[in-house]
């Protein structure tokens, strides 16, 4: 797909262009960036000095399919990323039957190019079924497309289990993503362990289960001098400890998410179930650790852990509630009045958390940088536009979301994937 | 005196001092309805409760179904286990369908916590709750409330023990609350596995000396000891609590002469409390169970009483 | 309030209450098995002072109870304030006992109505009768006074206002106020 952007500021995760561009892309792929591009057999776009930020990249999204095509699609979960200005999107294997084998793998792939929105890449099973006990066939997965393997919904538990799937991943040169909690210590806390689970009595899940795992899956990586990748960090604990880890060489990436950054337990005292999340929501004292560690570079990258559920799931009482909330069409609102307006994150800072570092721990050679040679996806933001998130525009096929009537400042104008115009805001 | 204006009896949290005191005045005439020979009023009539309980519960369910009959409502009632409103099956939905029905008020119980808030949220009848998860029970702390108040005729600056497993207690959460608006100190005693974190901000002591305790106390609110504890290693062992936190004869010695022993009911005897403890001088958990048909006779008459206006008196 | 006709002062109210006694012993042939029950709040006070003009005379007590009547009320869902309920104080057994039912005011005769409800529901009395400081007129129901301190024709939008020290802190009198 041939188009040509005009009028662009650019932004990459090294700096934020002064001067307008325009950008020109062709078969998918961007052959030429220069203040003013004339050409005449392509369409055009012209942006009016909005911020062009390269394509963004969600590390962890729940697509549902197979299994439960009433929560999400492949086809649904693609138009909700392209609204959130998502270009690429991994999607985590904890589907019925589980993407534990090549064959689901080529499925879903098969599948996304049939809906032709948005790059899909299934992350497969580290353990078949995530049991947590027998190793998937990591070299067919990874032939099969998948870039990452993760259990994620559940830890792999066993610690030689996942001593001996390091040691694997590592000679099969896949990445492993942990979802890091200690299940005993968790013990099917619904809620933050803290004042407000006191207050409102609900079932407490202590931070400690999510430090614990991170410092043994930190000590594995030592060890082994190998990769891990953890998923939704959420405690300013966890972000000492991989503090601690990187200023060693230790080669660990991390993730947080954007309701981690936004909400704390206390928001659970209206008993929205939409706030039942793992890991749940975390003190104030966590968010800011979060936010200044997403700052400082030891949180890598951002990612929505978007986690779609049915309202019939989801009105069972905060017990019985399954955890998870949309994320993919707030994650940018949020990403620019929570980080940007607080002068948390420069624009920059922004297309490398979104973008850049997330292609970079994936290997995406190709993505993650607006320039000459790379794939032609792009995220087109209007940080000044005001706009109000309402249930009836959401394009996923599940509403769980508690930001549901809240105001944005900063807003997707149009995303664009390889070459392709996949979403232009109607919106005015 | 205070008006009633509230809708809805969710928690003890969101109650003035003035309306707990207005509840415990009013259970104290029915408190004299419930002592007549003919222990009827026609105050509700022709209107309906629903009691809705999710989890079992034979003593509040009991007390409510006789308050409100005593009060001459008609009652539906609706259980229904935990494990059948598993997944995909709404609470809202059966709510919904008993909204339906044209109930005035809806007594609900639930072993999730923030159910009874929900589905006020959503329902137009008055929604009472009769205990959520480890949250709540208002009901239950305006019963043991109302029973201190008429043994010792106060509440404020009493000492109060309240003993046991705290963590998974709502009868404790919902005294604490109460207690301490209406200016009674607390002090929480039980095994450190079974104290939430950050309970002293709720406005409590915090002792592991039931000894301590049992001294400076005027009351003693003892709490059920859940089997289940043992297997989930919050307890050692249900024997070695019985002998560090139970209360018994010996115990009691250094206890003031007019204690008051309360327990919400039901006992575990010989764990938390001995029998002779429970059947003693100082027990006064039969007390309680009587008064709870009071309270809740106050409630239900609070709540489904007011709706437009016309002249008051001389219109009589 | 200067300008609201005054219906009885504190000597008339003090006389009729006293005439009311004469007329109660007269009709029940002595106290025997006589019985006073006050409907709150002014009807006990008037139970009371009843009870005080009969022992002047007889040199007796009789037994006098206090009868809340709030929960009988049959326009309960109507009043715009929740009335507050209290206690009934009657203690003592009104089977086959003559009891006076006493209020201030008999208007429409619901309240009377409702008190006889609850008297029911206490036991079952030989006979029931009802005395009243002021009848206004306007009943509604086929209720009738045994006694009757003062007739006072009114029409529907005035308002017989009973004032007595006990619960008024002002001085006993009967006032008739307007309605705007």
């Amino acid at each position: 797909m041939s188009l040509l952007i005009k009028n662009a500021k650019i932004v990459n995760a090294d700096k934020e262009a002064q001067n307008l561009q325009d950008i020109l892309i062709e078969k998918g792929v961007i052959i030429k960036i220069a203040p003013s591009i004339n050409t005449t057999d392509v369409p055009i776009l012209d942006i009016k000095g909005k911020r062009a930020l390269p394509g963004l990249i969600d590390l962890h999204v729940h697509l549902r399919e197979p299994g439960r095509e009433d929560k999400e699609t492949i086809e649904s979960g693609s138009r909700a990323a392209v609204k959130g200005g998502f270009t690429t999107v991994f999607c985590m294997p904890n589907t019925n039957p589980v993407i534990d084998n090549c064959m689901i793998v080529e499925s879903i792939i098969k599948e996304a190019k049939r809906v032709g929105l948005v790059n899909v890449v299934p992350i497969g099973a580290i353990t078949r079924g995530l049991k947590g006990e027998e190793l998937v066939d990591m070299f067919e997965m990874k032939q099969a497309g998948c870039f990452a393997l993760s259990d994620d919904g559940k830890c792999v538990s066993n610690a030689r289990v996942m001593k001996l799937a390091l040691q694997y991943a590592q000679m099969a040169q896949i990445l492993l993503i942990q979802h890091a909690e200690d299940h005993a210590l968790a013990a099917e806390g619904v809620m933050h362990e803290g004042y407000y689970s006191t207050l409102l009595g609900l079932k407490p899940q202590p931070g400690l289960a999510e430090t614990v795992m991170i410092a043994r899956d930190i000590e594995l990586a030592h060890y082994l001098k190998t990769r891990i990748h953890f998923a939704h960090v959420s405690l300013k604990r966890s972000v000492e400890l991989i503090k601690i880890a990187k200023s060693q060489g230790i080669q660990v990436t991390a993730e947080a998410c954007p309701h981690h950054f936004s909400l704390t337990d206390e928001a659970v005292k209206s008993f929205d179930t939409n706030l039942k999340v793992n890991p749940p929501l975390r003190s104030r004292e966590d968010v800011e650790a979060i936010k200044q560690a997403l700052k400082d570079g030891i949180l890598d990258c951002i990612s929505t852990d978007h986690a779609p559920h049915t309202p019939e799931d989801k009105e069972a009482g905060f017990d019985l509630a399954p955890f998870g909330m949309i994320g993919l069409e707030t994650a940018v609102g949020l990403v620019c009045s929570e980080l940007v307006q607080q002068k948390i994150l420069s624009w920059p800072q922004v297309a490398q958390k979104m973008s850049q570092r997330s292609a970079e721990i994936m290997g995406l050679k190709t993505k993650g940088e607006i320039k000459e040679g790379m794939d032609g996806d792009l995220t087109v933001i209007d940080a000044e536009k005001e706009w109000e998130f309402k249930k009836e525009m959401i394009a996923s096929k599940s509403k769980n979301s508690p930001f549901i009537g809240r105001k944005f400042k900063g807003c997707v104008e149009a995303t664009i994937c390889g070459g392709k115009i996949v979403y232009e805001n109607q919106v005015v | 005196m205070t008006e009633w204006t509230k809708h809805n009896l969710l928690d003890i949290q969101n109650l003035t001092k003035e309306e707990i005191e207005l509840i415990l005045n009013t259970a104290k005439s029915f408190k004299e309805v419930s002592s007549r020979d003919v222990k009827k009023v026609p105050a509700l009539r022709g209107k309906t409760v629903a009691l809705l309980f999710f989890e079992n519960s034979t003593r509040t369910r009991v007390s409510f179904e006789l308050a409100a009959k005593r009060l001459s409502a008609d009652i539906i009632s609706i259980s229904a286990s935990g494990s059948s409103l598993s997944k995909g099956e709404s609470i809202l939905d059966t709510a919904k369908n008993i909204e339906a029905m044209n109930v005035s008020a809806v007594v609900v119980r639930h072993s999730t916590s923030g159910v009874p808030k929900i589905l006020a949220e959503h329902l137009e009848p008055s929604v009472i709750n009769a205990g959520d998860g480890c949250r709540a029970h208002p009901t239950q702390a305006l019963l043991d409330m109302f029973t201190i108040r008429e043994k010792l005729g106060r509440i404020e600056a009493i000492e109060v023990g309240i003993v046991g497993d705290i963590l998974h207690s709502r009868v404790a959460r919902s005294n604490i609350w109460g207690l301490t608006k209406l200016g009674a100190k607390v002090t929480v005693c039980g095994p450190s596995t079974l104290m939430p974190v950050e309970v002293e901000k709720l406005g409590v002591k915090v002792s592991y000396d039931i000894d301590e305790v049992i001294k400076q106390s005027d009351v003693l609110m003892v709490l059920r000891i859940q089997k289940e504890r043992q297997q989930d290693n919050f307890l050692p062992s249900i024997r070695e609590y019985a002998k560090h936190f139970g209360i018994n004869k010996e115990r009691l010695k250094f206890a003031k002469k007019n204690l008051l022993i309360m327990h919400p009911g039901p006992t575990n005897r010989g764990v938390e409390l001995s029998a002779e403890v429970a059947d003693g001088e100082y027990s006064v958990i039969l007390d309680q169970v009587t008064n709870g048909v009071a309270v809740r006779m106050a409630i239900l008459y609070l709540l489904l009483g007011t709706k437009e206006t016309i002249e008051e008196k001389q219109t009589l | 309030m200067n300008n609201v006709p005054k219906i009885m002062d504190k000597e008339s109210i003090r006389r009729a209450l006293m005439r009311i006694a004469h007329e109660i012993l007269e009709k029940n042939k002595g106290t025997e098995d006589l019985c006073i029950i006050g409907i709150r709040t002014r009807g006990a006070i008037l139970a009371e002072r009843i009870n005080e003009c009969i022992k002047e005379i007889e040199g007796k007590n009789v037994s006098v109870g206090i009868l809340d009547i709030t929960l009988y009320r049959d326009d309960l869902t109507l009043v715009s304030h929740q009335p507050i309920v209290h206690e009934t104080l009657i203690n003592f057994d009104i089977t086959n006992k003559k009891v006076i039912l006493v209020d201030d005011v008999l208007f429409t005769g619901r309240t009377i109505r409702a008190a006889l409800d609850a008297l029911i529901d206490f036991g079952r009395p030989a006979n029931i009768q009802l005395a009243v400081l002021v009848d206004r007129g306007h009943r509604e129901l086929p209720i009738r006074a045994d006694y009757v301190g003062k007739n006072i024709p009114t029409s529907l939008e005035e308002s017989v206002k009973v004032i007595l020290e006990e619960t008024d802190k002002d001085m006993d009198q009967v006032l008739i106020e307007t309605k705007r």
